[in-house]
């Protein structure tokens, strides 16, 4: 792989550019892989990664129905954060962000992770209440976080409405100053070109069709250019997990839902944070190339078609307008959906299954943009070792049974 | 924007005047404290949530306030039939299969 630096930078510029070699290969499949990931989205790359990197498995086939990077990777609002109120909830998505600082110089690979902070808005005494048990907890586990005033979060935002005449007026904020935003299309391609430099195939273009399973032990995947063979297959296909499962016989407690988003034409510089709201239920960011990048529930039916409702573009819209009066006359330029895979606590499922070898890494539901190198580095030591990662033990779909749930709606932020 | 019929007002209205709730025909199980801990999981939990034909609970919040059932496709999001509490879809994966629309 060739190195990325600034001297390369001015190597390149007196060729015109023109001999960079290409990020990764693109492989024929092999007959057999020690482990197959299915999905090629951050979290199946990741998890490809650090096979690769930490457990030295590099006979890894990542397998795509259609382009690396091009599910919720494309589809989200890039946000990341680590301010979730549960023990368990909190060491994975901590894990990620420590992951996260230091991910650009580890992949050599921008992934423009730039830690402008997050804020939490309340807007009622109750969101107040919240906010304060959250960040104590937050504290608690080590993860930074503080609980501010109107005051204060009018001077981190000025352009937000914090009058008192506001039909939800704002009374605090939690604010986690080590969150902010990475670019998502760079977290795929990082980790695409780290994996495939560490000899991991990614094969895009591969549908998986079927799984075949042998006495309770799964022996490969069917796809639609044939059989594939590995004794480990990691399913990590988001809104399609449900699918994937379906092919194994087993069910999951999952519901598929369009998510939608929505990046305003380009202006200049005006919002430097990330602002979040539960009540009002929006939020909004701005790019590096100046668009407003603005997201917020659900659409309430099951759906996998990758669009969104009207509806519901409206009411995301109208908590931005709340929120940010002097957006109102700013245009929309996109809108996308994404399918995600919601859980019923709101916290994912790292799990092996029934079906020996199998397992699945799924149910991120809204927010899984943020975990995705602390998601595929626990998935890939639960695939390496055969049995689940410290901090994925607790994701076992066995809650579901057993009750032991970890309820993150309150943190989840404001899908829900 | 769906246009849904509302078995009940018998009429065409537009989504926002709706609810989907999930999945239809779940039965809450008759004796819950028979039940095994895995037979209530999946009760609560557990979800076919298809590429396809789905079954499911619309209520008409801002209407006639009454719960209904829809059929619709998952993927091309057309609603297929709706139809009042305690019926039997008509449309289903196995009814497209054997033939007629997919």
């Amino acid at each position: 792989m060739q190195r990325y630096s600034g001297f390369g930078l001015a190597k390149h510029a007196l060729t015109h550019n023109e001999n960079w070699q290409r990020l990764w290969r693109n492989p024929t499949p092999k007959k057999k892989y020690d482990v197959i990931i299915v999905g090629a989205g951050g979290h199946g790359l990741a998890t490809a990664y650090y096979l690769a990197k930490e457990h030295g498995i590099t006979n890894v086939a990542v397998i795509e129905k259609g382009w690396l990077g091009g599910g919720n990777t494309a589809r989200n609002t890039t946000i990341v954060r680590s301010n979730y109120l549960w023990d368990e909830a909190a060491a994975l998505y901590e894990h990620a962000m420590k992951l996260w600082e230091g991910l650009s110089q580890d992949l050599n690979y921008n992934v423009m992770f730039s830690q402008r902070g997050v804020l939490n808005l309340g807007h009622t005494l109750q969101d107040m209440r919240d906010i304060q048990r959250r960040v104590n907890a937050n504290r608690l586990n080590g993860i930074d976080g503080e609980v501010l005033d109107t005051q204060q979060v009018q001077e981190i935002c000025p352009i937000l409405n914090c009058s008192a005449d506001a039909r939800f007026p704002v009374l605090g904020a939690s604010w986690q100053p080590r969150a902010g935003v990475a670019r998502h299309d760079a977290v795929a391609w990082g980790f695409a070109r780290g994996a495939d430099a560490l000899g991991v195939d990614l094969i895009q273009q591969t549908e998986v069709i079927g799984m075949r399973i042998e006495d309770g032990q799964i022996v490969g995947v069917e796809t639609n250019r044939g059989f594939i063979g590995a004794e480990t297959v990691g399913c990590v296909a988001a809104g399609n997990s449900s699918v994937l499962a379906k092919m194994a016989g087993i069910k999951l407690p999952l519901e598929s839902h369009p998510l939608q988003a929505l990046v305003s034409e380009p202006i200049k510089p005006i919002l430097d944070t990330v602002v979040m709201s539960n009540h009002v239920h929006g939020y909004a960011s701005q790019s590096d190339k100046g668009d407003l990048v603005i997201g917020a529930g659900i659409d309430g039916y099951n759906g996998y078609g990758q669009r969104g409702s009207y509806p519901t573009i409206e009411h995301t819209l109208q908590a931005i307008v709340e929120m940010f009066p002097v957006f109102s006359r700013v245009r929309m330029n996109r809108q996308w959906g994404g399918i995600v895979d919601t859980c019923p606590d709101a916290c994912p499922i790292l799990s092996a299954t029934p079906v020996k070898g199998l397992f699945f890494n799924c149910g991120w539901g809204t927010g899984g943009f943020k975990a995705t190198p602390g998601s595929g580095n626990v998935f890939a030591w639960t695939l390496a070792k055969g049995y689940a990662h410290p901090l994925a033990a607790p994701f076992s779909i066995d809650r579901f049974v057993s009750g032991k749930l970890i309820d993150e709606h309150g943190a989840a932020g404001v899908a829900h | 924007m769906l246009h849904i019929f509302c078995p009940y007002c018998g009429e065409h209205r537009e989504e926002a005047e709706f609810r989907p709730k999930g999945q239809a025909h779940i039965a809450r199980p008759l004796s819950p404290e028979q039940c095994s801990d895995e037979e209530w999981a999946d009760y609560l939990f557990f979800r076919d949530n298809p590429r396809g034909i789905h079954h499911e609970l619309w209520v008409h919040a801002t209407g006639c306030r009454k719960f209904f059932n829809v059929t619709r496709h998952t993927v091309s999001y057309e609603i297929l039939e709706t139809y009042k509490m305690g019926e039997k879809p008509k449309v289903t994966a196995e009814s497209l299969a054997k033939g007629g629309r997919s």
